[in-house]
């Protein structure tokens, strides 16, 4: 036993030592052969000749052994045992390595392998579960993303792109006869329009819906009879129109789908008209008071 | 000397008509400070002079303000000359100039769908949402999040949750996604949605369409929860809303937005006057929820009922959620997609 109780008294209780770190309650040893952790007279691996530990490395145990005959040469003072990665093994290679060992230590290395299989454990169990991935977000860019979107926004109307969609159902009759306005200002509004349509699938729709009588009455009100040729030209057109729809093949029956798909294949701003009244009738835009002279009731293009 | 000369400099020049650099020194100081009160003309600047070759700041910001007041006044007398023309002209008068805008400078995109295309048609009727379109399947969404969700993405989950009908929402509790996902097949979903969130605020979502459905990731940003609105309306009621869907140009886009589209049932009820929006402008998919009211054939009132936020799509995969073995239809590749500024891909 080599000068033990010299080198505590040195660096023991309250004087100093590099691998001390000192807390309010409690001191703590830094140096890596220690097995508890603790500043204490049996923990320090400097001030005790007969010392071992269980240290890991790479998923692997081992037990380290102070040879206190090579103290004068510290590169190789300490013996590795590699210890059995069976635990029950394990134990027992540290029993007869350890043995006639002061049973403190022998204690003490057990109980650091068995924390030590603990955490292994945890550890392979974690990364067979799901692993959160960090992705790193460039500020530039996340800068520059918030910006566009705040152009985009501003860019958007939002909520007059909303509202004339809305008016233009309305005009469709999509919602049926929930709504009942006078039937002049209506057409009015509907003369006012001019953009071009795509799908012309509503006014079937419309008509198979029993919406039938409100659009019949805008009919009725230019009473022209060429109107009424028209009619049957539309019905007929709106029927091939069914053919080629933008979606699909097949034939929906709701008219919400129909908007729907309508609007996404619609650009911005451009409502969706009666088309094919719109492509048959070539009326030049008179006067639109109140009179209804039905011979001159005009149309835009 | 010294005082005058930056000053005076512009009058010298003016005077003198010289077609020196501006530092001319040699004038007297006396006829320098006469044609100071002047006011100076833009033409009369030497060619290689300009406003940021004066040292001294605040004669420098002076000169500048007084360069622009000019231009501006030179801009004014332009517009008023074109007007006069137009005027004068009457019908002739060729058409006015449409302001440049990004939208119509837009870079045209080759996938735009046409609408009378029969392959895209024919595309649609039989992709993986032809059983929504023709009515076969009625949607039922399951909302979840990442794993321990803070408070604001929990309200956000039930808000959006009373905002498409049908919709249950379910803790995650650290489950696999790739396990949910046949168990929410099995019990008769049609949509997951997992929202994720990124320091207490929701910044992702995970649409998965679920048989076999493709997936969208999108980016989530702007987040507003119904009591940060402004002038709400109440609480949105049971009925099914209407969707609106703008701005889905390109087959992409058409994709995206048929996702969107078999979210909602089919029927909506027009008695409960709401409708949800998906607007797509500039690859920033914006959505909003209002009540609508027609005040007459011509007006239409809306009110914003429930959360807003926007999207923007990340990557579109073809079969269910599969980060790493999956088939990517799109992914947006920073570097080559967003080189240049007009040019968009929904």
């Amino acid at each position: 036993m080599q000068h033990d109780d010299a080198i505590w008294d040195l660096i023991g209780n309250d004087n100093f030592c590099s691998y001390k770190v000192k807390t309010k309650t409690q001191q703590f040893c830094r140096n890596e052969y220690n097995v508890t952790g603790l500043c204490d007279r049996s923990s320090c691996p400097l001030a005790n000749s007969q010392y071992a530990t269980v240290r890991e490395e790479k998923g692997l145990c081992y037990l380290y052994v102070k040879v206190i005959e090579r103290a004068a040469f510290p590169a190789h003072m300490w013996e590795k045992v590699k210890l059995d990665r069976n635990y029950a093994k394990a134990l027992e290679q540290i029993d007869e390595n350890l043995i006639y060992w002061p049973r403190f230590i022998q204690h003490k290395c057990k109980q650091r392998l068995t924390k030590i299989t603990q955490y292994l454990i945890r550890i392979r169990k974690l990364t067979l579960k799901r692993q959160r991935k960090l992705v790193p977000l460039s500020r530039k860019v996340e800068r520059r993303e918030k910006r566009r979107e705040e152009k985009a926004l501003i860019a958007a109307q939002l909520e007059n792109a909303i509202e004339k969609e809305l008016l233009d159902r309305l005009k469709q009759g999509t919602y049926g006869d929930i709504y009942n306005f006078p039937i002049h200002a209506f057409d009015k509004a509907m003369e006012k329009q001019e953009e071009e349509t795509e799908s012309e699938e509503e006014e079937d729709e419309e008509e198979e819906s029993g919406t039938r009588e409100f659009v019949a009455e805008d009919e009725f009100e230019e009473s022209d009879l060429s109107d009424f040729e028209d009619m049957n030209n539309l019905k007929g057109s709106s029927d091939e129109e069914e053919d080629d729809e933008e979606e699909s093949g097949e034939e929906e029956e709701s008219e919400e789908e129909l908007e729907e798909e309508k609007t996404k294949a619609k650009s911005k701003g451009k409502a969706p008209l009666k088309g094919p009244i719109r492509k048959k009738r070539a009326y030049v835009e008179i006067e639109y008071e109140q009179e209804t002279e039905p011979a001159q009731k005009s149309k835009a293009i | 000397m010294l005082y005058s000369d930056k000053r005076g400099k512009t009058k010298k020049v003016k005077r003198k008509v010289k077609p020196d650099e501006a530092p001319v020194q040699e004038m007297d100081q006396a006829e320098g400070e006469e044609t100071e009160k002047k006011s100076v003309s833009g033409p009369c600047f030497p060619p290689t002079f300009s406003v940021s070759e004066i040292k001294n700041k605040q004669r420098r910001h002076a000169m500048f303000l007084k360069l622009k007041e000019e231009k501006r006044k030179q801009k004014l007398e332009l517009k008023k000359k074109k007007k006069k023309e137009r005027k004068a002209l009457g019908d002739q008068a060729p058409p006015k100039e449409v302001p440049k805008t990004i939208e119509n400078q837009r870079i045209y995109d080759e996938t735009t769908v046409n609408p009378e295309d029969e392959e895209v048609a024919f595309d649609e009727g039989t992709d993986e949402f032809s059983a929504y379109f023709s009515r076969l399947t009625n949607p039922k969404v399951l909302i979840t999040t990442s794993d321990r969700p803070r408070g604001r993405t929990v309200r956000f989950c039930e808000q959006l949750a009373t905002v498409i009908p049908h919709a249950h929402v379910y803790y995650r509790r650290g489950l696999a996604l790739k396990r949910v996902i046949p168990q929410c097949v099995s019990r008769g979903f049609t949509y997951v949605m997992v929202i994720n969130e990124d320091r207490k605020v929701p910044n992702g979502l995970v649409l998965c369409h679920l048989p076999d459905g493709p997936t969208a990731h999108f980016k989530v940003s702007n987040v507003r929860l119904r009591k940060e609105m402004k002038r709400r309306g109440k609480d949105p009621t049971e009925h099914v809303p209407e969707v609106i869907l703008n701005n889905f140009s390109t087959r992409l886009g058409h994709s995206i937005g048929r996702l969107f589209a078999a979210l909602f049932p089919h029927d909506p009820q027009f008695v409960g006057r709401q409708v949800a929006t998906f607007h797509n402008q500039r690859d920033f998919i914006f959505f909003r929820f209002h009540r609508y009211i027609f005040k007459n054939e011509k007006k239409v009132g809306i009110q914003e009922l429930g959360p807003r936020f926007t999207l923007k799509l990340r990557s579109l995969q073809k079969g269910t959620f599969d980060s790493k073995f999956g088939e990517y239809e799109w992914v947006h590749k920073r570097h080559e997609m967003d080189s240049s500024r007009r040019k968009f891909h929904l």
